[in-house]
């Protein structure tokens, strides 16, 4: 399942796995009780399985590591953050379709 | 590689009103494919609680009937495709479906697909969008414990979310342009009743001001005396209606002034064998259970248009 792809990320292994990574990392910041967060899940796994060795795809529950939210000033979710060399390169808000997604991924690979 | 043969119907739109329409075409066995460019539900997704589809005497969370909905149109056989619409050619039969890497044939389509928050059009709302402004309490409003919010609008979503923004934030203004609300009478005296929300009638919002870290002031307007003053939130959540979610859709598909899709009583839109169903349709009540009653009735009108135009009695 392209579902397992989809690589955990918390505060304690935020900065290694997504701020050291050498490859793009996308970084899908989201939570149960929301409803467009459940909705964008499958396309951000899809994305996992297509982009495999070029962009890594992480998901972090912002409940349950409330401190990487706050320092990148996530107010809105779902919000991915395409981190490029351990820094911001592209932040999207809301439930967006692949299509744009894809686009801003093209950029950075 | 090879063309498949057409298809009876594609549904566009995986909200409550392409899974019923979904429900009813698997049930008559059409060859059917329903498209959804996200997970299955639409805006029902958006909705904490819903208390006012029929079956659900304690009421029902917005996640759950839209798993139930999916597993009940997936039983019967419907075949789900995850991808988005683009563009459809409706000049010809069978009609065509472009979903970007390639194109489906099929002989009638249901459009379904909902619509979307419109936006208020005021200074600070793009610059802020994400950073306290926002468009669904249910997915942002955990974010502002302890905090002050406003709500503009005053119809039933405006109401619904400033109820539910109670359960988090300290204080909700309610910022409405008239002197009086739209909402259900329900809504309005729940709203009146709690010590959280306070409404400020005949009132505009002007400007959304904030910083690096996000909103936090709200130029506004009242309509009547024409004074302009501040008001200090964290947030603002903007509920001022919605608009179709058509972009894909040609343009002699006909519209009402406001953009939403003109059918007859059968859900059927000005270009025969195409139909709409649900919250992209112009209509009165847009509600989910108008919208899977859309979608049964567009459903069973694409299996008449299909009977009549290819398989007709002798």
């Amino acid at each position: 399942m392209a579902e397992e792809k989809v690589l955990e990320v918390s505060d304690s292994n935020f900065a290694t796995e997504v701020l050291e990574s050498d490859i793009p990392v996308l970084v899908d910041f989201w939570a149960a009780w929301c409803g467009p967060c459940r909705a964008i899940a499958p396309v951000v796994a899809e994305l996992a399985g297509e982009y495999e060795g070029k962009i890594k795809v992480a998901k972090c529950n912002v409940d349950e590591n409330p401190r990487t939210p706050s320092e990148y000033g996530i107010r809105a979710i779902p919000t991915l953050i395409l981190f490029k060399d351990g820094k911001v390169a592209h932040q999207i808000t809301g439930a967006v379709s692949k299509n744009q997604i894809v686009e801003v991924l093209n950029k950075f690979i | 590689m090879e063309e498949d043969k057409a298809k009876d119907l594609v549904i566009i739109g995986g909200g409550p009103a392409g899974l019923a329409a979904g429900i009813y075409a698997a049930r008559a066995r059409l060859d059917t494919l329903l498209i959804e460019k996200l997970g299955q539900g639409g805006q029902i997704l958006l909705t904490d609680w819903i208390e006012n589809y029929p079956g659900f005497p304690e009421g029902v969370s917005g996640f759950e009937l839209a798993d139930l909905f999916a597993k009940q149109a997936t039983r019967f056989g419907l075949e789900i495709l995850n991808a988005e619409v683009l563009e459809i050619d409706v000049s010809s039969n069978p009609k065509r479906v472009n979903i970007g890497d390639r194109n489906i044939d099929c002989k009638s389509v249901i459009i379904a697909t909902g619509a979307s928050p419109a936006r208020l059009g005021v200074d600070g709302e793009d610059t802020f969008t994400g950073k306290g402004v926002s468009f669904c309490a249910t997915c942002d409003g955990p974010f502002y414990r302890g905090k002050t919010v406003a709500v503009v609008g005053g119809g039933n979503s405006a109401v619904e979310e400033a109820l539910f923004l109670t359960k988090f934030a300290e204080k909700v203004y309610i910022i409405h342009r008239r002197d009086e609300l739209r909402a259900t009478r329900i809504l309005q005296e729940r709203a009146f009743n709690n010590p959280k929300i306070e409404i400020i009638w005949d009132t505009v919002l002007d400007k959304i001001e904030g910083d690096e870290s996000g909103v936090n002031n709200l130029k506004i307007k009242n309509v009547k005396t024409g004074d302009i003053s501040d008001l200090k939130v964290d947030g603002v959540f903007i509920f001022v209606g919605t608009l179709p979610n058509t972009g894909y859709v040609p343009a002699e598909i006909e519209r009402n002034s406001r953009g939403f899709l003109i059918t007859d009583d059968n859900m059927e839109t000005s270009v025969p064998g195409v139909f709409a169903a649900g919250d992209v349709r112009a209509k009165l009540l847009r509600q989910i259970v108008t919208a899977v009653g859309d979608g049964a009735t567009a459903a069973f009108a694409a299996e008449q248009y299909i009977q009549n135009k290819y398989q007709p009695k002798t």
